[in-house]
């Protein structure tokens, strides 16, 4: 089987829906298929890599620390949209620093973060062969 | 008649923010919940609208300020609020009107 470009959109906060948390067990489930994958953060989906999340007042699960375990699942492309932050205000170091080491380089541990324009994030897009979106 | 005004979805992906403040008259209050309390964040266009409002009281309820790792990032002049808080505010309140 041919290896696909697979990019998943998550365009939704967390919490208030379902969506942020259903993409991230996509995500997890589509990991072991060993495809090319990468996640876009655009629109209000960056306030799902906000750092410091704590969900014990609201009675539901805090899944934010699941994203820093996507580098072990060789999901090592996450673009985020530098406009969307810069709108609402959020700049990268509001976010987590999420992290993967690179086998082919010692196991260096490299940024998983890309920041992109919306022009690029658009470009990104339109190469894939499989968009989800969330 | 003072009302408390509830706004529960992101100013960014809704309009419901903005329709609240087109009917928020002077003396009621506004409650940020859940994907609502992005508003009551600094550096953004719902921050300024925020400022601009005048005579109206805006809260916004902790806990859901907590769960999106934005405490830190409050803007100022917003009262943060406990359930409890939310519930005295309903009951100081003539009525309570929930955007959607």
């Amino acid at each position: 089987m041919s290896v696909k470009k697979f990019m998943y959109v998550n365009r939704k906060a967390p919490y208030g829906t379902i969506y942020a948390l259903e993409s991230l067990e996509v995500v997890l489930i589509g990991a072991a298929f060993d495809q090319d994958v990468s996640l876009a953060f655009i629109g209000d989906g960056v306030y799902e890599l906000t750092k410091g999340q704590k969900t014990d007042g609201i009675g539901q699960k805090n899944f934010s620390p699941t994203y820093s375990a996507l580098g072990d699942y060789d999901v090592t492309k996450i673009y985020v949209e530098k406009e969307s932050l810069e709108e609402r205000g959020l700049a990268l170091d509001d976010l987590q620093h999420l992290v993967w080491e690179d086998e082919d380089d010692d196991w260096a541990e490299k940024d998983s973060i890309r920041l992109l324009s919306r022009a690029e994030l658009a470009d990104v897009m339109a190469e894939q062969d499989i968009l989800l979106s969330f | 008649m003072a009302l408390l005004h509830t706004v529960n979805k992101s100013p960014f992906e809704s309009k419901t923010f903005d329709i609240c403040l087109d009917y928020a008259k002077e003396g009621s209050t506004v409650l940020l919940i859940e994907d609502g309390v992005y508003a009551a964040t600094t550096g953004n266009s719902a921050a300024d609208k925020i400022k601009n409002a005048s005579g109206v009281t805006f809260a916004v309820l902790g806990p859901d300020l907590q769960a999106r790792g934005l405490e830190g990032k409050l803007a100022d002049g917003i009262k943060v609020v406990d359930y409890e808080g939310f519930v005295n505010l309903a009951a100081e309140h003539d009525s309570v009107q929930s955007w959607l």
